[in-house]
This record gives structure tokens, C-alpha cells and sequence, in this order.
């Protein structure tokens, strides 16, 4: 295979020609925006000593009002046996339905720092044309959150908290690294030569619990244009959890609605960019309108 | 695969069952090994100390969410979060009284910061803290063991005179001065560690450890004869005999 074919099959290059650079990685950025965002706005206090955001991605207190936390976190503590703070507590609702309309997993691809960095790890395995590797279960991440909290239960103590690299990156980035890179390192190896999308889509289970309050969560992409997909298969290359995106772009003959409804979909809005003949769209779900297929209008014409 | 498309649905769910076995047995694996090291996680070294309000490490670590929200509002910047690789739990906060003790402040800002309670927000006067206990451990490097007034323990010490007391005792080497011998009381001492921070020496002599090992305890059936015989107002055995007294070498 040449360079230049091989250019021309990296996903999303049709779009990029279609719809120019930007647009095609419009969401892209944004997150990316948001991410950095969401490490910023703590750095500056310790770094400026003007206050916005005190604390961490574990808990934190905003203009010294707002409190958030994280309610995996605090489920954890609580089984472990822990009578919780009315403060936390309320964060932690905050939180929750945050993300109940925000799409539950729009944590993973708008605020968590381990998405840029397996993120990164399945760009570079594309590139580097890395193929096969360790096949786990898109289940076993569910394995994983009950096994934290039977073990925070058996325990006594927040258990996923000790090897947490979410928390522990953005912990050492704002209170000090020590060791936490070697946790990054380690997770960014093992996407990138063990297991494709092994950790964020497969592993974790913080993902896992927010896949869970996905499932009623309203903001949603939705195959809207679906009659004009023109089968490029770029949505499924980029998407992190490719399994989503069939029942909603391909379900018309089955009678299944536009509007991707698993949990598992991150709201990250790839398919969004990749796509040349814009297929998807962020909605809500509720949402379930399809647009008229233009092919068919041309057909008939 | 190519063959039997259609039968595939109980090689699927063999499959099916198959991958799910493996994935509980992986992640039962990982969750001993969790399990394991959570426990291990709380045997604190004696030298880091909780912040005021800490509960006993195996309920500090079911409730501190290591937010460092406790560590922003600590004024002295006394508290500070484990980082991975150091020997305290990451992400908790703790401090070490030799580096930086905790100044106890009136208003134990720390407290109310902490959005959990793993800082007991019951505690409002710092007096109350106890954050660990002051030990003098080595009764041989102590200046005012050796005879010296040194006193600084005891002049640095916020509940001085409650928490720290000289006791005059004779100097038996030189026969003829008088020692003063530091002693920590557990009933006031705060664990703040301002002793074990100010101690001259080049290793200090007093520290501040955690209860758990600077306290004994008595068996739970023990009773004070004195303190018995104080409460009936007689004698709880008369006429017991009076067994001959045996005294220390050196007295005699
Ligand atoms: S799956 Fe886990 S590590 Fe990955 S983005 Fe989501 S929360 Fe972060
Ligand atoms: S009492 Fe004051 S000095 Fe001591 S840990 Fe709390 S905030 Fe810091
Ligand atoms: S404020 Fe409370 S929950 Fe946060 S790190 Fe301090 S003790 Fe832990
Ligand atoms: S730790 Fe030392 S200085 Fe602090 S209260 Fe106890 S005896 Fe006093």
C-alpha cells in the first residue's frame, strides 16, 4: 500500500476534504478544550493563588460555593461503611444529574484525563498499523465495578481509590506527581500494544457506572441522516465502542429509531466529525425524527 | 464459522459463557489483590500523621475521598496528599510534625473544608484534637535527662503545663542538682506535633506518634486498688498482709 492511500484511508479524510479541517474536527477540539479545561481551572489557584475551583476531579468546591463529587466515589465509601457529610452528598446529586442530562458518559470524553491518553494510544496503534492483541469483554468492565464495590464492602475502604489512575493523574497533576506517570505509562502501553480501546472501553469501571447513568440520560447523537450514509464505515473506526453505532444507523429496516440508545456511547461526537455526508447530530432522546432520504427524492427524480 | 451460520447461536453462547467466566475469574483475581493491598494501605507509618478529626485509619480511609480540599485551607500548609510511591495512602492527606506541624488553629479550617466528614465536623475545639501522641522516646539523647535546661518541648507546646509538664526528679549522677524531666499527659496532649518539631537535637528525642503505638492499655477487668478504696471509702481487703518492699540496686 503507498503513502498516499493509505492517507486517503485514514478515517475522517473524506470529511476533511468535504467539509474542511475544522468542521471535521470540530467536537474533537472542543473536548479536547474541555479536558484541559477541566485540569486548568484547578492549577490556577495553587498556581495564581486567585480561587475558582479548590480540590479535585474527586471532589471539589467551586467559587467556594458549588460543591461536586464524585458519586462513584462516594457509593464506594458509603458500602464501605461511612456516614456521609450532607456537602458531599449534595455534590454528589449535583453531579448525577449533570451527567443524567449531559449523557452519562460524557464524563469520559469531555472530562476524564485518561481519554486523551488512550485516545492517543489508539491513534498511534492505527498508525503504527498494530493489529490483534488481548480480546476481552465490552462486559467486564461491569465485573470490574462490582468487584470494587464488594470490595470496598469486605474492606472497609474506598477501594478503587488505591489504584484509581483517573483520580491519581489528576490528583498529580495539581498536588504533585510522584509516581502517577507510571500508572499513565502503563495504561497507555497496554492500549497501544495489548488491547485496542482495552482500557477505556473494556477495563474501567468509573466508565462502567456512568455507562449506567447513561441509560436514562438525555443528550444523545442521533443517526438523524441516516438515509444518506454512504457505508465509508469511517464512524466505526473512530468510535471507541463501535458497537453502539449499528442498531441506530443501520435500523431502519428493523424498525429501530435513529438515536443511538446504548449506554455504552460516550457522547464524543466522532462520528459526528468523520462523517463527509453529516449524518449524525447531538439531540436529545426523545428526538427520533429521521430526515427523508435525499437518495430516494433523487431516485424518484 | 463459515459453514453453520445459522447454528452459531450455541457456540455463541458457549462463547458467551466461556469469555464471562474468564472475565469474573481475571477480575475476582484483581479484586484479592485490591482487597489485599487495601488492608495493607492501613498500616499508616508511624511517622505521618492525620489531620484533625481523623477517625482510626480503617475508618479514614472509608470516608476521606483525598479531595485535599483539607490540605487548600490549611493555612500553614501543614497537611499535603500522598503521591504515588510514598508510603501513605495516595491521594490522603497526613503531615510529618518533624517538617511541618500543625499549628492548631482556633478555627480548624481544615474541618468544615472536608466535604465527607472524614474530619469529624463534631470537632470544633482544637484542644480535642487528637491527632496523635507525644512520646519522649529516647530518655538517653534529652538534654534535661542529661541535666540540661533545655525545656524547648515543653515551651513550644500549645497546651503547655496540661499536655507537657517538667517534673523535678534528683540527678543522681551529680548527686546534688535537680533534673527536669519532660512528661506528655495523653488527657490534653493534642498530637500536634509542635514538640517533636522544635526538639534541638539533630534526630528528636520527643515524637509524636499514633495512638496505636504510643498507648497501652489495661485489661478491660484491671481495677486501681487505690482508686477502689478511694470510691468505697474503706479498705476492699482488710488487714491484707504487707508483702516486703525489694528496692532498686542503686537506691540501696
Ligand atoms: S472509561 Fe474510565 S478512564 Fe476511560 S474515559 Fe471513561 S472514566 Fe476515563
Ligand atoms: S488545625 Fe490549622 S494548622 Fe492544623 S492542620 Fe488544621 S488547618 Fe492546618
Ligand atoms: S477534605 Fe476530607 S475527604 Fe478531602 S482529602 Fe481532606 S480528609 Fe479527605
Ligand atoms: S504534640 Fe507536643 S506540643 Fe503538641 S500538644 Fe502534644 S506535647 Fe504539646
Amino acid at each position: 500500500m503507498s503513502a498516499d492511500t493509505k492517507k486517503a484511508n485514514r478515517p475522517g479524510t473524506e470529511a476533511i476534504t468535504e467539509k474542511g479541517w475544522l468542521s471535521a474536527h470540530k467536537w474533537l477540539l472542543l473536548r479536547r478544550l474541555a479536558q484541559a479545561t477541566f485540569v486548568l481551572l484547578f492549577l490556577i489557584g495553587p498556581l495564581t493563588g486567585f480561587w475558582i475551583v479548590k480540590g479535585n476531579m474527586a471532589s471539589s468546591l467551586t467559587l467556594d460555593i458549588l460543591p461536586l463529587t464524585d458519586p462513584f466515589i462516594l457509593i464506594q465509601s458509603f458500602v464501605a461503611g461511612h456516614v456521609l457529610e450532607m456537602t458531599a452528598m449534595v455534590g454528589a446529586a449535583i453531579v448525577t444529574i449533570a451527567y443524567l442530562l449531559l449523557g452519562g458518559r460524557s464524563y469520559c470524553s469531555w472530562a476524564c484525563p485518561i481519554n486523551p491518553i488512550t485516545d492517543l494510544a489508539h491513534w498511534l496503534r492505527q498508525r503504527l498499523g498494530i493489529k490483534g492483541g488481548m480480546q476481552i469483554s465490552r462486559q467486564t468492565r461491569y465485573w470490574v465495578m462490582a468487584m470494587v464495590l464488594a470490595s470496598s464492602a469486605l474492606t472497609g475502604a474506598i477501594a478503587w481509590e488505591l489504584i484509581n489512575p483517573i483520580t491519581i493523574l489528576h490528583r498529580g497533576i495539581i498536588f504533585g506527581v510522584g509516581l502517577a506517570w507510571t500508572v499513565v505509562l502503563a495504561i497507555f502501553l497496554f492500549d497501544l500494544f495489548v488491547s485496542r480501546r482495552g482500557w477505556c472501553s473494556h477495563l474501567c469501571p468509573v466508565g462502567a457506572f456512568y455507562s449506567i447513568i447513561a441509560i436514562p440520560s438525555v443528550l444523545r447523537v442521533s443517526a438523524q441522516n441516516r438515509a444518506v450514509c454512504n457505508d465509508c464505515m469511517d464512524c466505526y473506526a473512530v468510535c471507541p465502542e463501535p458497537h453502539v453505532i449499528s442498531p441506530a444507523l443501520k435500523g431502519e429496516a428493523k424498525n429501530i429509531g435513529p438515536v443511538i440508545q446504548s449506554p455504552n456511547c460516550t457522547n464524543c461526537g466522532r462520528c459526528i466529525d468523520v462523517c463527509a455526508p453529516m449524518v449524525f447530530t447531538f439531540t436529545n432522546r426523545f428526538n427520533t425524527k429521521v430526515s427523508e432520504s435525499p437518495s430516494r427524492v433523487m431516485e424518484a427524480a | 464459522m463459515s459453514k453453520a451460520p445459522k447454528s452459531s447461536g450455541g457456540v455463541n453462547r458457549r462463547q458467551f459463557l466461556a469469555d464471562t467466566a474468564k472475565a469474573a475469574c481475571g477480575v475476582g483475581a484483581v479484586g484479592l489483590g485490591i482487597s489485599l493491598y487495601a488492608d495493607d494501605a492501613k498500616a499508616l507509618p508511624a511517622t505521618a500523621l492525620r489531620p484533625p478529626g481523623a477517625g482510626p485509619e480503617s475508618h479514614f480511609l472509608s470516608a476521606c475521598v483525598r479531595c485535599g480540599l483539607c490540605v487548600r485551607d490549611c493555612p500553614y500548609d501543614t497537611l499535603r496528599l500522598a503521591k504515588l510511591g510514598e508510603r501513605v495512602t495516595v491521594g490522603t492527606p497526613y503531615f510529618v510534625a518533624r517538617e511541618v506541624p500543625c499549628e492548631m488553629c482556633d478555627d480548624i479550617p481544615c474541618v468544615p473544608a472536608c466535604p465527607t466528614g472524614a474530619l469529624d465536623h463534631a470537632l470544633t475545639d482544637i484542644n480535642k484534637a487528637r491527632m496523635g501522641l507525644a512520646v519522649l522516646i529516647d530518655h538517653e539523647t534529652c538534654l534535661n535527662f542529661l541535666g540540661l535546661r533545655c525545656d524547648v518541648c515543653y515551651r513550644v507546646c500549645p497546651v503547655i503545663d496540661k499536655a507537657i509538664t517538667l517534673e523535678q526528679h534528683a540527678n543522681l549522677r551529680t548527686g546534688k542538682h535537680a533534673m527536669f524531666i519532660p512528661v506528655v499527659h495523653s488527657e490534653h496532649c493534642t498530637g500536634c506535633g509542635k514538640c517533636e518539631r522544635s526538639c534541638v537535637l539533630e534526630e528528636a528525642a520527643i515524637k509524636v506518634l499514633p495512638h496505636r503505638l504510643a498507648k497501652g492499655a489495661l485489661g478491660a477487668h484491671y481495677r486501681l486498688g487505690w482508686e477502689e478504696k478511694a470510691k468505697a471509702g474503706h479498705e476492699l481487703v482488710p488487714g491484707i498482709i504487707d508483702l516486703p518492699d525489694r528496692m532498686p540496686e542503686v537506691v540501696r
